[in-house]
């Protein structure tokens, strides 16, 4: 059982989450949900701080034992920060997807974009939509 | 069991280094100290202890001389000795590659004569045995298509591949810069022929078609495909791994492929060595001839050449001629068996799939109930709803009774897949042994789920933990003792 | 013969299991204007009897040769006899790639020694289970450089072996990449100063071969200094594997990648193939490097065990994102490599040894004579360059005694008329050699 998805984020269609640090950037990982499916991962690529991303580009892939997933942007802008611990320990994203397994901080270029996501309501809807 | 390392004892050997019978200079008058390297870290053994460890080895690994293997996409058919013996005869194992033809003629002859064999199975004009396994002649084949493309002046940019192919397609097209548009299947299995059209566009290089696909199903409008990519300038490319569907019966060429390539280890018997080498010739119709790699073998009077003037040619993809012994090997399979054999070969090979199939069907999913031809797909998902038993555990489950597993989780629109290719050389007791296996492990999803999920119970080693190797990589030996 | 054990009896009853009259049904599905209503154009069936006769017949137009002189990228190494006898175990030659790992230990064992004692003998972190061949395993590192650092210009050396050196020609124009020539100097080794001269920002990695296709012995240093000062890679490759025995190690100069061909380790001459493909690289490649790799891990009771691992850098699933193709490898031949570096162990150094002196006493007796000299001075391992006159009518007189001569140089580099280039490794003894040179000298008149 997926744990609850967090109130206090937005979430894209590709499950990722992205909170609001208050101060123009957004921390930025995959759900809960997401960890799940890909089952335990075992190498997380992140990219290098400075990289510009728009909305929606790949960013950062998560390889599990049989399988390699892109990671989307969420929000477009610089990332100028990424979590080096998932470099020893990518475990963290199925242990703590919402919160030590976060994946890399992003300085917005449009906050505008953070209204494009779902609520956690939403997202809860999205993915017993898609799997019913 | 221990590693080569851990028996190593300083001062063993195995091997002599016969004494110098030319003068010994001096080895800092040939190559200056500086280039030379310290001693290597080499292991020290006796032969005894060299023979006993790999014997040892050989034993805790499985071979289709010991079981069935099941392998649907993968043809794991019996490797006639006889084409061991031959393909170990001085005359084709000790020659230098470069050996003037004088010296290789029965060498030159036998590349010649197996393109002119494979070119009359598969209705080509030519092939390359250049290529040393499927997936290079898969990339030198749409190599010979960007080539031709470009030759023409033609700006094609996208290449379709079905959602049911194999890993090396999409890969190959990526490699030599296609962009890989996925065309969807439609429920029977087939390609969707609406999409197709759909996606056809002027800047479409080719599709690339596995025949029967990967589900085991012929294309039923394969010639239709093949007529729609031409109409507009593509070309079709086909897959050969599933060459043993129809071996005798159609031929590629006539259905309109442009090109394919073959996999000697499959079809052709020639072992699969735990991975390799393998085999993979290009073969072509007259569109694509002037792009096959140099050299080519040609003949005149009896007497055989290499012949390097192709100008169109997209070159070289190795060294050398390819993987010669593999091709020995070949060779004597299909003047074993004739083409009153090889017809006979696919005849049986689609009986034994069909047979699997109609004794399995009561007891797992079959998502395409149609006639199959030399391998049928399953689904392990009732098993899922029964027992949270998977598919791989299942395949786990399979090596408890003496065979090695199915083809797993592939292709990937089948959830849960379970791939069987039984092959013409497997008798009726062993395809009844197999499936008697697989209802009991259906029956033990079932009842006993707890068996299922923790095997294999049986084996050397008890189930491996994968993750652990992905996430600590342990790929060489750095003398930590163990634990 | 064709190796199918169903009689009439069992085709019956499976048929009527089926529910299918003959087997001509079975094949419904295929378009009837294209089902083939004759028999395939080939000769007629054999026997095993008949088929050993053909084979053997056809084996026999072939000439043994007396001596083979020629190495160029194929080398005539004894092979221990071990190595025959573990490579015909069926459990190793009839198996499978080893994906279920469980009923596999013995390859994955073997291949994961082997990647050890490649990685060792490299100079390297990672060493993977072997690629097609040497070219094409130099072609693929190329590639990967150029992908790993986003540039697009590769440039390789012309004392790379010609045919590598096309291979990696049509690798890159598949992969839009461009290809400079570096020069070599009248020495024999690379151009060390029109390297630096071409090499840039924009270079992705710099191909060189140690010892080089006319048997010279690279100062690799410089070179690998030089490249990486603007920070392009280094792909080393090799084409006698037993150099390795006695050379400094290309990583531990400094070289990302080692790229060259296995064949001298255990493999016979074959007429070509198969080959062994040997890449290995520094650990940041471990992720990227393509083929597969076996690694160690534990089972569920914690006992030790291997299974092919870091899968997702393979075409089976990353699909088009996957940075090679490579599917099946030359897995049974980097077994015999496995077996020949078993046995041979510590006695390669001394066996690299034997092949120099062999060369070089081959240099000496040939160059004895006016109008016969080494073409180029730098060291080398066991091949050497000759310049020599009429080196097509010194090849002649060699195979009209069974022999098969030197390499014609100037095929491939037609600035060096009038030589060829010569190989003696422990298979050749002095009365070979003797005879060699003073058939090649009474040719010359």
């Amino acid at each position: 059982m997926a744990k609850p998805n967090p109130e206090d984020r937005g979430y894209s269609r590709e499950h990722e989450w992205a909170k609001d640090g208050g101060d123009g950037t957004v921390t930025v990982g995959i759900t809960d949900f997401a960890q799940e499916m890909l089952t335990d991962i075992v190498y997380v690529e992140l990219p290098a701080p400075g990289r510009k991303v728009k909305r929606e580009d790949p960013f950062a892939v998560v390889e599990s034992v049989k399988s390699v997933s892109d990671i989307f942007a969420p929000v477009g802008g610089e990332v100028i920060a990424v979590n080096g611990d998932l470099e020893e320990k990518p475990e963290l994203i199925n242990r703590d997807a919402f919160n030590t397994g976060w994946i890399a901080v992003i300085r917005m270029d449009d906050p505008g974009e953070l209204a494009l996501l779902m609520t956690a309501g939403e997202y809860q809807a999205f993915i017993e939509a898609e799997n019913a | 069991m221990e590693l080569l390392f851990e028996k190593s004892r300083p001062g063993r050997r195995a091997f002599e280094v016969p004494q110098s019978d030319v003068p010994e200079v001096p080895l800092e008058d040939l190559l200056p100290p500086g280039l030379l390297r310290d001693d290597t870290e080499l292991p020290e053994l006796a032969e005894i202890d060299v023979i006993r460890h790999y014997t040892h080895l050989s034993r805790r690994n499985f071979g289709v001389d010991l079981g069935f293997y099941p392998l649907g996409s993968c043809t794991m058919k019996y490797n006639p000795k006889i084409n061991e013996d031959v393909a170990g005869l001085p005359g084709f194992v000790s020659l230098h590659p470069y050996a003037p033809p004088p010296f290789s003629q029965g060498n030159l002859q036998l590349l010649f004569e197996l393109e002119r064999y494979l070119s009359e199975i598969f209705g080509m004009a030519a092939f390359s045995l250049q290529p040393a396994a499927g997936a290079h002649g898969e990339l030198t084949g749409v190599m010979m298509i960007r080539k031709y493309f470009e030759k023409k002046g033609e700006k094609r940019t996208r290449i379709l591949i079905p959602d049911s192919a194999h890993g090396t397609n999409p890969a190959s097209g990526a490699l030599c810069g296609f962009q890989v548009v996925t065309v969807p299947s439609n429920p029977e299995g087939n390609v969707d022929l609406e999409r197709l059209d759909a996606l056809l566009g002027e800047d479409v290089a080719g599709l690339m078609l596995t025949n029967p696909n990967t589900l085991g199903l012929f294309e039923r409008n394969v010639a239709e495909v093949a007529d729609r990519l031409h109409r507009k300038g593509a070309l079709l490319y086909g897959d050969g791994a599933n060459a043993n569907a129809f071996l005798g019966k159609v031929r590629p060429g006539d259905l309109g492929f442009d090109v394919i390539q073959l996999n000697l280890h499959k079809t052709f018997s020639t072992p699969h060595g735990s991975g390799g080498p393998g085999s993979g010739p290009v073969g072509v119709g007259d569109t694509l001839l002037p792009f096959l790699p140099v050299p080519r073998v040609g003949e005149e009077g009896g007497v055989f050449r290499w012949m390097e003037d192709f100008p169109d040619s997209i070159g070289r993809v190795r060294a050398f001629c390819g993987n010669f012994n593999v091709m020995v090997k070949a060779y004597a399979y299909i003047r074993s068996l004739g083409a009153a054999g090889l017809r006979r070969t696919s005849e049986i090979a689609i009986l034994n799939a069909n047979y699997i199939r109609k004794r399995l069907h009561p007891y797992f999913d079959l998502p395409y109930d149609r006639i199959c031809m030399h391998e049928c797909v399953f689904s392990g998902r009732r098993q899922v709803r029964e027992g949270e038993v998977h598919t791989v555990d299942m395949a786990k489950r399979l090596m408890d009774f003496g065979f090695h597993p199915p083809t797993i989780y592939f292709p990937l629109i089948v959830p849960e897949a379970i791939m069987i290719e039984p092959t013409e050389t497997e008798s009726k007791e062993t395809l009844d042994a197999f499936c008697d296996a697989m209802i009991a492990i259906a029956r033990e999803a079932r009842e006993n789920p707890g068996m299922v999920k923790s095997a294999p119970h049986g084996t050397p080693v008890k189930r491996l933990d994968e993750v652990r190797a992905a996430r600590q990589p342990d790929v060489t030996w750095t003398g930590r003792k163990e634990k | 013969m064709d190796y199918i054990p169903h009689t009439p009896a069992d085709e019956r009853a499976m048929l009527e299991f089926i529910g299918l009259p003959a087997l001509d049904a079975l094949f419904q599905d295929i378009p009837e204007k294209y089902v083939l209503k004759r028999l395939l154009d080939l000769p007629p069936p054999l026997t095993e009897l008949e088929t050993a006769m053909a084979m053997k017949g056809l084996a026999e137009r072939n000439q043994r040769p007396l001596m083979t002189l020629m190495g160029a990228g194929a080398y005539d190494h004894y092979i221990p006899a071990a190595v025959r006898h573990v490579l015909s175990r069926s459990e190793f030659y009839t198996a499978y790639t080893p994906y279920q790992a469980e009923i596999s230990q013995g390859i994955l064992q073997a291949i994961y020694e082997y990647q050890t004692m490649i990685a060792g003998l490299t100079g390297t972190a990672v060493a993977n289970a072997s690629m097609y061949d040497g070219a094409s395993a130099m072609a693929e590192g190329a590639v990967l450089a150029a992908r790993s650092l986003g540039r697009g210009k590769i440039a390789v050396a012309r004392t790379v072996h010609p045919e590598y050196r096309r291979v990696i020609g049509t690798y890159g124009w598949a992969n839009g990449l461009e290809i400079m020539d570096i020069p070599y100097v009248e020495t024999g080794r690379v151009d060390g100063a029109a390297m630096a001269r071409m090499v840039n920002g924009e270079t992705a990695a710099v191909l060189v071969q140690s010892p080089n296709f006319f048997g010279v012995v690279e100062d690799l240093a410089p070179l690998v200094a030089s490249a990486h000062s603007q920070g392009a890679l280094v792909i080393a490759g090799f084409s006698d594997a037993t150099s390795l025995g006695l050379l400094v190690p290309p990583g531990a100069l400094g070289a990302d990648m080692v790229a060259g061909e296995g064949q001298a380790f255990g493999n016979p001459l074959n007429f070509g193939g198969p080959y062994l493909g040997i890449l290995a690289a520094s650990a940041s490649f471990l992720r990227k490097i393509p083929g597969r790799i076996a690694g160690g891990t534990v089972d569920r009771e914690g006992n030790r065990g291997f299974v092919l691992t870091l899968q997702t850098r393979e075409q089976h699933i990353r699909r088009e994102k996957a940075t090679s193709n490579i599917c099946s490898n030359e897995s049974l031949c980097a077994l015999a490599a496995a077996v020949y570096l078993a046995s041979v162990g510590k006695n390669l150094r001394d066996l690299a040894v034997l092949n120099v002196r062999k060369a070089a006493y081959f240099r000496s007796r040939a160059t004895d004579k006016n109008g016969f000299e080494p073409l180029f001075c730098a060291p080398v391992y066991n091949e050497f360059a000759l310049k020599c006159p009429d080196p097509r009518g010194i090849n002649e007189a060699l195979e009209n005694e069974g022999i098969i001569g030197g390499y014609l140089l100037e095929k491939e580099y037609p600035e060096l008329q009038g030589a060829l280039l010569f190989c003696a490794t422990e298979t050749l003894t002095k009365n070979d050699i003797d005879r060699a040179v003073s058939i090649m000298h009474r040719a010359a008149g």
